[in-house]
C-alpha cells in the first residue's frame, strides 16, 4: 500500500474557511504547550494575544491601523503570487515608497506645496512601483529569480534609508538623531476616528481590496494571471504573454506597497525615521497566503495578523512574554496554515501496489 | 593593530558564518528546492548554542546542540513541502518568522549574559610568516575545522557518487525517480544538512565571533548567505570564497568608518547584494519567460 497525496478537481468552500480556523485553533495549542513549557502563563498570555484587543475602542482601533498598510501590501502581493511571481521585498518597496513620498515635505518642511498629500500618495507609489518594476525588467530582460532580485533590493533599500537619515535628510535640529523633520499638518492623514491613530489609509486599503476582487474575479487579466499560475503552459498556448504578467504582478505588487509606505510616514509616523523598515513588507506574505491568496480571504487574515500584533504587545506586560512571542505565534499560524490547508485541498488516496 | 592586520585577522571570522550556512544552503539548491529561512535557522541556532555553552561551558556541545535544533528546524519546511506539498516561498518564510520567535523566546533570559570564545591558534611553521602568520593564519578551531569541511564537501558534490546522485535530483527529478534514486529521502536530508550548517554558523557567530547573545544578532547574515549561493553560482570553491569577499566587505564598513573615507558606508553595505544581482543578471539567461 502506497499513500499519496491527490489534489481535488475544486476546492470546497468548507475547506477556505475550515483551513484557516483548523489553523489557528492548532497555532493556539502549539503556543499554548510552548509557553507553558517556558514556565510562563500560557492562558493568560493567550487571552491577551487574541481577545484584549476587543476589549477597548482604542485598542481595537489600533489594530484598524495596523490592518491598513498589511493589508494593502497583501492584496498586491497575492495577485503576484497567484501568477508565480513571487515578489518577496515588499518591504523594500514599502521603505522606496515612504522615501519617495516623504521628499515633498523634507523639501517644503513649511508645507508650502500645492496638494502635498495627494502628491505624496502618489509620489510612494510610484516610488515602489518603479522599485518593484526592476526586478520585473532583470527577470523578463535577463532571467534573474524575482525572488532573489526583490531581497536583494530590499536589503538595499535599507541602506539608502540609513543613508538619507544620517545625511543628507536629517533633521537639523533633531539632535543628531537619525530622523527627518516633523511633518507639516497638510502632509499628514485625515484621521478616520477621532480620539485614536486610524487614518484614512484603512480605506485605501478596502479599496485596493475590492479592485483586487474585481481584478481577479471580472477581468480578464486577472484570468490570465490565475492561468500564468496554474497552468503555465496552457497560459502559453493561449498566446498569454509571460513577460506581460510578470511586468503586471510586479508593477501592482510596487504600487500598493509604495502605497503604503506612504501611508506610514503620512500617518502614525509623521516623519521618515529609522523604525520605517519594521517587517509589514514580510508580514504581508504570511497575510497573504493566510488569506488563501483571495481577496475576500486575505481582509480576514490581515485582520487576524493585526489582532494578534496589538494583543502581543498588550501580552509582554500581562504575562511577562518578550514581543517574540508574536513571531511564534505567526510562523506556527502559517506552518499550520500550510499544513491544514494541503490536506484539505488533497485526497489521501491508498494505492495497493501493482506487480509490474 | 594596522588597519591591514585588523582585515586580515578580521576577515575569516566574518566570513565562517557566512559560508557555513551558504554552503548548507549550496546542497539544498543542488536538490532542487529553495529554502529562503536561512537568517530564522541561523538565530535559533545561535540562541540555542549560546545557552547551552553557558550552561555547560562545552563549545562543542554547544556547536552539536545547534546543529540538531536548526536541523529540527528545517525538518518543519521539509514536511510541508515533500510531505504536504505546500508553497517552497511561503514554507521557507514561516520557518524564518518561527526559528527569530523562538530564538527570541529562548535566548530571551540569557541577554546580556557574557562566555569566553575559542583560544586562536597557529598552524606551526606558516605563524611565522611576517604579516599574515600571526593574523591571517591565526584562528580558532572551528575556522581549521570548517576549511576543511568545505574541501571534504567539494570533494563529495564533485568526486563521488552521491554527489552525482544530487545533482541528478536536482537537475531532473524525474529521471532520478525513474532510475530509482529515493528522491524525497535525498531532499529531506539536504534540507537537513542545510539547516544543521546555519545551526553551526549561528553558533560560531554568537559563542565564538561575538561570545553572546542579543535578539536580532544575526543581523542579515542569513539572507547575505542566500545571495552567496548565487553569487558562488552553486560552487563550493565559489561559494567559500565569496564568503570571504563578503566578510572583507562588512568589515570594510567599520575601517572606512575607522579611517574616515568619504564613501557612505551604506555604499559598501550594499555591495553584495548588487553583486548579487549583477551576478544573476550574467547567469541566468536559461531562465527566460516564454
Amino acid at each position: 500500500m502506497k499513500m499519496q497525496l491527490v489534489r481535488r478537481e475544486t476546492a470546497s468552500r468548507v475547506a477556505m474557511t475550515g483551513a484557516p480556523i483548523l489553523a489557528l485553533a492548532l497555532a493556539c495549542l502549539a503556543s499554548l504547550i510552548l509557553f507553558s513549557l517556558l514556565g510562563k502563563p500560557a492562558g493568560t498570555a493567550l487571552y491577551a494575544l487574541l481577545l484584549k484587543p476587543f476589549l477597548s475602542w482604542y485598542s481595537f482601533s489600533e489594530v484598524l491601523l495596523k490592518m491598513a498598510p498589511l493589508l494593502l501590501i497583501a492584496q498586491g502581493l497575492a495577485i503576484g503570487f497567484r501568477a508565480n511571481v513571487f515578489n518577496i521585498g515588499a518591504e523594500g518597496q514599502f521603505i522606496v515608497g515612504a522615501v519617495c513620498a516623504s521628499a515633498l515635505p523634507v523639501y517644503y518642511p513649511d508645507g508650502a506645496f500645492p496638494l502635498m498629500l495627494p502628491a505624496m500618495i502618489i509620489a510612494g507609489a510610484v516610488g515602489g512601483m518603479v522599485y518593484a518594476m526592476i526586478a520585473a525588467g532583470l527577470r523578463t530582460r535577463f532571467g534573474a529569480s524575482e525572488i532573489l532580485v526583490t531581497l536583494m533590493l530590499s536589503l538595499i533599500a535599507v541602506q539608502i534609508l540609513n543613508y538619507l537619515l544620517l545625511g543628507p535628510w536629517k533633521d537639523p535640529r533633531g539632535f543628531n538623531f537619525p530622523q527627518s523633520v516633523m511633518f507639516p499638518d497638510n502632509a499628514l492623514l485625515p484621521l478616520l476616528f477621532e480620539g485614536t491613530r486610524t487614518n484614512i489609509s484603512l480605506l485605501f486599503a478596502l479599496g485596493a481590496s475590492v479592485l483586487a476582487h474585481l481584478l481577479m474575479q471580472n477581468h480578464f487579466r486577472g484570468y490570465q494571471l490565475r492561468t500564468a499560475g496554474l497552468a503555465p503552459r496552457a497560459a502559453l498556448y493561449a498566446g498569454f504573454s509571460a513577460p506581460r504578467m510578470i511586468w503586471l504582478s510586479l508593477a501592482l505588487g510596487g504600487l500598493a506597497a509604495g502605497i503604503a509606505g506612504a501611508s506610514e510616514v503620512a500617518g502614525p509616523l509623521g516623519q521618515l525615521q529609522r523604525s520605517v523598515p519594521s517587517g509589514y513588507g514580510y508580514a504581508a506574505i504570511i497575510v497573504a497566503y493566510m488569506g488563501g491568496l483571495r481577496p475576500l480571504g486575505i481582509v480576514a487574515s490581515s485582520f487576524l495578523i493585526s489582532v494578534v500584533y496589538i494583543g502581543g504587545d498588550s501580552a509582554t506586560v500581562t504575562a511577562g512574554l518578550p514581543v517574540a512571542a508574536v513571531e511564534v505565534f505567526q510562523g506556527f499560524l502559517l506552518v499550520f496554515y500550510l499544513l491544514t490547508f494541503t490536506l484539505i485541498r488533497h485526497r489521501v488516496v491508498f494505492i495497493a501496489k501493482t506487480v509490474t | 593593530m594596522s588597519v591591514v592586520e585588523f582585515l586580515l585577522a578580521g576577515t575569516v571570522a566574518a566570513a565562517l558564518p557566512l559560508m557555513l550556512a551558504a554552503l548548507g544552503e549550496m546542497v539544498v539548491e543542488k536538490t532542487g528546492l529553495v529554502n529562503l529561512g536561512l537568517e530564522g535557522m541561523m538565530a535559533l541556532g545561535a540562541a540555542i548554542a549560546f545557552i547551552c555553552v553557558y550552561e555547560t561551558g562545552s563549545h562543542t556541545l554547544g556547536f552539536v546542540a545547534a546543529g540538531l535544533a536548526s536541523a529540527l528546524l528545517a525538518m518543519v519546511f521539509a514536511g510541508l513541502v515533500l510531505g504536504v506539498k505546500a508553497n517552497e516561498v511561503a514554507a521557507s518564510l514561516g520557518l524564518g518568522v518561527l526559528g527569530l520567535g523562538l530564538s527570541a523566546l529562548f535566548g530571551k533570559s540569557y541577554e546580556s549574559l557574557t562566555i569566553t570564545g575559542l583560544p586562536k591558534m597557529g598552524l606551526p611553521l606558516l605563524s611565522d610568516i611576517p604579516v599574515i602568520g600571526g593574523t591571517l593564519l591565526t584562528q580558532d578551531i572551528v575556522v581549521w575545522l570548517s576549511i576543511i569541511g568545505a574541501i571534504l564537501l567539494w570533494y563529495v558534490l564533485t568526486r563521488t557518487k552521491l554527489g552525482l546522485i544530487i545533482k541528478a535530483v536536482g537537475e531532473n527529478s524525474d529521471t532520478a525517480r525513474a532510475i530509482g534514486y529515493p528522491v524525497g529521502i535525498i531532499r529531506c536530508a539536504s534540507v537537513a544538512f542545510g539547516g544543521a550548517m546555519c545551526g553551526l554558523a549561528g553558533a560560531y557567530a554568537s559563542t565564538v565571533y561575538t561570545p553572546l547573545w542579543a535578539d536580532g544578532m544575526i543581523a542579515g547574515r542569513g539572507w547575505i548567505a542566500l545571495a552567496l549561493v548565487v553569487f558562488g553560482t552553486w560552487q563550493t570553491g565559489r561559494v567559500a570564497f565569496g564568503a570571504f569577499l563578503f566578510g572583507l566587505l562588512s568589515l570594510g564598513e567599520l575601517t572606512a568608518q575607522a579611517v574616515g573615507v568619504a564613501l557612505p558606508s551604506q555604499l559598501l553595505s550594499s555591495l553584495p547584494y548588487l553583486a548579487t544581482i549583477l551576478m544573476l543578471v550574467v547567469i541566468s539567461k536559461r531562465n527566460l519567460p516564454q
